[in-house]
């Protein structure tokens, strides 16, 4: 157990730091940032006077290991739009974003949990490829216009639920629906395999025969095994999330750190378009690593391998 | 996923993949979607980016307010609806054909390598798949094409060197089994050289797992364009692709909600029809392994 | 029916469907248990005898279906719309011991939940109560250090401790009928003698019927009181345990003898005897004798016709025209 967490946890830093030269690459090699921090009217002697104060004419190594250091200590540079330092701008719109993610991945299994138990329960029955349709469609729309026929739905036409901002949690209601409903189909698919491996196996014979009730051999005994996986891939799909509420928060004006995203990528902000990619990553490595870890502490079997 | 080591090239499989309903509904709507891409020019006496400001926003046949000739309406320049939807078609089936292409070249070949040659080559590989993998899709496409400019080139670059990561897990699992299978060992015994062997002999065997993995990633790579696109960072006007009239439909979604339900239902219509396609493909093809 | 009789099966049959058309599994079986009765049932594997045990408890696999004129339990018809009937029977009235000790219990519980889950069910009562039963039984079955074994996860125990468990669970609910579907053919051979005579115990000290599924004859002349050998989804000879060994008289129960390997009868390093042949396809089975193709003493009239199960002496009876001699002896 401890040697596969060290692995892991190797694995994951290396990773992340391969992760960090290509953010470094984005916003030090692949665009002048000399230029790009110059004002439209400045020279070129301006311009070289910037790289020299700024460090830009440096070796690139050093200035990795210069960026390196200042990631480390929480220093993501100032945007070139607003002249604010980069890590307070994301900390402020972190709270929304991350609420909004975890609605829509709570929305998500709240579908995907009892309809993949349930597509297995009458395996290849019209219940069965209902959910499979489903699933299917929830794959082929796209967020986006998710969002858009919500907003037309429930927005405009019948008026119930607000369609812009953050404020309240009425607003946030339908940027759930359009986020959870596309992490919904992978995770129904896994726990309908899942599930269909678990019924048919022999301890669920076993407490058939003991006279368990058929509700409970299902959610509790059941589910439990078929769960494992599952929560790994939540983990996973918590971390498409992060990345999928660009769209939904442009969308929706909600003011998190996908809209800040859109914003900087219109705008062409590097400082913010690095920083979001290096945190979403290592967001996404860190719920990986997670998963791995809490699918090790979840199963017995693993875990008493210690 | 796994596919078993010895599969011997049949046709009869592909006959046998005909009474797969899913696979001839999805394969028939995603053909007839091409045939429509194809035909675009004969199909409609329009240019899909000659505005005519006074035919703007006209509505569909079947609502009011209607001009003869555009039967889908004009969208915000007086621009023919159903003109653009069809030579829409063409930009995501072109973008996604093409990305698709190229991360299947990128990925076969990595996970080729890395399940042939296994060990330290393989840990390499399976680094930079870990790697990717711990990339958000979304904001690094965004990224590049923001500083790369958006342009359906540059477009369908990044899409096509971003999602090769699949082809490459499935390839190598593939390759890892097909390596220890006989006829593998048979033909290095006889000496064959290498690349004589990764194209002879295994890739055909494992195209099956490959054409699966292409149709998912085909609708990925349609959804991705769109996405960037509404986003205004991907294909630029006045070129029509589906995402980008979902950007500007909105603006006039209020009084013309057509303008975005219409390329709303095109992009749902074939990227399920291609995901549809695919799970008929997964099923036809493991039913005629047994 | 006496007041004594358990279980009482009148023909039942069960169809599983494959994919050349439906299989009779089982053809027309009869069982009959008194109270605290072990009844052996015997056959090769694929001669229906897991499919019985199954579908009293109504646990076939999925598409299988089973028919029976009679089911009647402790005096009760379970027969009709019986799956109310069998539910409760499950785990409360019957208990159920399976042949893979490996996957028959749940990986992700400890064993103390899954045994105490079985008690509360069917009688109710405190977690504490129910434990205290499971700590009883984990003793009785032979498990030391009972308490703290209740929280360990069964892939920390052995193949003979599962197995011990599965007994103890099946005894949770002090079942007046056991079935024990080939309970030890998963296990060393040194673990299934100690299995075989803590069921044979358990059976004597709880009075509990057994109904006992193997494939080894030598497994149940330890423990039955009647045996019922089955070929091909039918039973072909039936009766007491010690007179079917003495003087098998249906020639597969004869063959099955012959191939158990018995030092009195067979010399050391010489090789055992096996019936030769298949068994026939049960997808439309002939109206014939099953076992006349492998048949030494086959006649023309046994590919005529099916044979009927006759009597044959009080309580014996056999599915044969021209079976051994009475007196038969090695």
């Amino acid at each position: 157990m401890l040697r596969f967490l060290l692995q892991r946890l190797i694995v994951a830093a290396a990773v992340a730091l391969t992760v960090s030269v290509i953010t470094f690459v984005l916003s030090h090699v692949a665009i002048d940032p000399a230029v790009a921090v110059a004002p439209d009217s400045a020279t070129d002697a301006d311009i070289a006077a910037i790289r020299a104060q700024y460090g830009f004419d440096r070796p690139l190594p050093v200035q990795y290991l210069g960026y390196l250091g200042d990631i480390v200590t929480l220093d993501l540079g100032t945007s070139y739009l607003t002249g604010e330092p980069v890590a307070g701008m994301i900390a402020e719109r972190v709270p929304t974003t991350a609420l909004l993610a975890v609605f829509s991945i709570l929305f998500a299994l709240a579908l995907a949990i009892p309809l993949g138990v349930l597509a297995a329960s009458f395996p290849n029955t019209m219940i069965d490829r209902l959910c499979l349709l489903l699933a299917v469609a929830g794959q082929a729309i796209p967020n986006f216009w998710a969002g858009l026929i919500l907003i037309l739905i429930f927005g405009v036409n019948l008026q119930w639920l607000p369609i812009s901002g953050s404020s309240s949690l009425a607003h946030f209601v339908l940027p759930t629906i359009a986020l959870g409903t596309f992490a919904m189909p992978a995770l129904m698919r896994l726990t309908r395999a899942g599930m269909l491996d678990v019924l048919a196996s022999d301890f669920v014979r076993t407490h058939r025969a003991m006279g368990l009730a058929p509700a409970a051999i299902l959610f509790r005994w059941g589910l439990s095994n078929a769960l494992l996986p599952v929560i790994s891939l939540t983990a996973v799909q918590f971390g498409f999330m992060l990345g999928g509420s660009i769209i939904i928060e442009s969308v929706f004006a909600i003011h998190g750190v996908g809209y800040l995203a859109w914003q900087s990528f219109s705008r062409a902000d590097m400082p913010v378009i690095q920083a979001i990619v290096l945190l979403v990553s290592l967001a996404y490595i860190v719920l990986t690593l997670a998963a791995d870890l809490i699918n090790a502490w979840m199963d017995p079997r693993i875990r008493s391998a210690a | 996923m796994s596919v078993p080591a010895a599969q011997v090239r049949r046709p009869a499989r592909w006959r046998a993949a005909l009474t797969h309903k899913s696979l001839v509904i999805g394969g028939g709507v995603v053909l007839l979607i091409a045939i429509a891409a194809i035909l675009a020019p004969v199909l409609t006496p329009f240019d899909p980016a000659q505005p005519d400001i006074a035919n703007r926003l006209k509505s569909p046949f079947w609502m009011a307010d209607t001009v003869p000739g555009h039967y889908l309406g004009t969208d915000q320049l007086g621009r023919d609806y159903l003109t653009r939807l069809l030579y829409g078609a063409r930009i995501s089936l072109v973008i996604g054909l093409v990305a698709v292409a190229i991360s299947a070249t990128i990925g076969i070949t990595l996970g080729l390598v890395a399940g042939y040659f296994g060990g330290k080559v393989d840990a390499v590989i399976g680094f930079v798949i870990t790697t990717r993998l711990s990339m958000p899709l979304v904001l690094i496409a965004l990224a590049v094409v923001a500083i790369a400019g958006g342009s359906l080139t540059t477009v369908t670059l990044v899409i096509g060197l971003l999602i090769w990561d699949q082809f490459a897990v499935v390839t190598r699992t593939a390759t890892q089994q097909a390596r220890s299978a006989d006829y593998v060992r048979a033909a290095e015994a006889m000496g064959c050289s290498l690349p004589h062997i990764l194209a002879r002999e295994i890739l055909p065997n494992i195209m099956p797992a490959v054409i699966v993995v292409a149709t998912v990633e085909l609708a990925n790579a349609i959804l991705l364009e769109a996405a960037l696109s509404f986003l205004g960072l991907g294909v630029q006007a006045p070129l029509p692709s589906w995402g980008l009239m979902l950007s500007e439909g909105k603006n006039f979604m209020f009084f013309d909600p057509w303008l975005i339900t219409l390329p709303g239902l095109c992009l749902v219509t074939l990227t399920m029809a291609i995901n549809l396609m695919g799970d008929g493909l997964r099923d036809a093809l493991r039913s005629g392994r047994r | 029916m006496s007041a004594l009789t358990l279980l009482d099966v009148d023909n039942l049959c069960v169809t599983l469907p494959t994919a050349s058309g439906p299989l009779s599994a089982v053809r027309g079986v009869s069982l009959s248990l008194r109270r605290g009765e072990t009844l052996g049932i015997v056959g090769e594997s694929g001669c229906g005898k897991s499919m019985t045990a199954l579908s009293l408890l109504n646990l076939l696999p999925s598409g299988a279906k089973a028919t029976m004129s009679r089911y009647a339990f402790d005096g009760e018809t379970v027969t009709g719309r019986g799956k109310r009937g069998i539910r409760n029977l499950r785990g409360n009235r019957i208990g159920m011991i399976f042949q893979e000790p490996m996957t028959a219990l749940n990986p992700v519980f400890p064993i103390g939940s899954q045994l105490t889950a079985v008690y509360r069910r069917h009688k109710g009562g405190s977690e504490a109560a129910a434990r205290e039963r499971a700590v009883m039984l984990l003793e009785r079955v032979g498990i030391s250090n009972a308490a703290a074994r209740l929280a360990q996860f069964p892939h920390q125990l052995s193949g003979g401790l599962r197995q011990r468990v599965m007994i103890a669970m099946a005894l949770m609910c002090e079942p007046s009928l056991i079935i024990a579907d080939e309970p030890t053919t998963a296990l060393d051979v040194t673990i299934q003698m100690q299995i075989l005579k803590l069921l044979a115990d358990i059976k004597t000290a709880f009075g509990t019927g057994l109904i006992l599924i193997t494939h080894d004859l030598g497994v149940v002349s330890h423990v039955a009181d009647k045996i019922a050998v089955m070929y091909a989804g039918e039973v072909v000879e039936t009766g007491r345990t010690a007179e079917i060994l003495a003087a098998p008289r249906h020639p597969y129960t004869v063959g099955l003898l012959g191939s158990l390997p018995d030092p009195s009868r067979t010399a050391p390093g010489a090789p055992l005897a096996t019936i030769p042949g298949t068994v026939p396809s049960l997808i439309d089975p002939p109206d014939a004798c099953a076992f006349a193709d492998r048949c030494a003493r086959v006649l023309p009239r046994c590919t005529a016709a099916a044979p009927a199960l006759r009597q044959d002496g009080p309580g014996r009876s056999i599915r044969c025209v021209n079976p051994e001699p009475a007196a038969w002896v090695a």
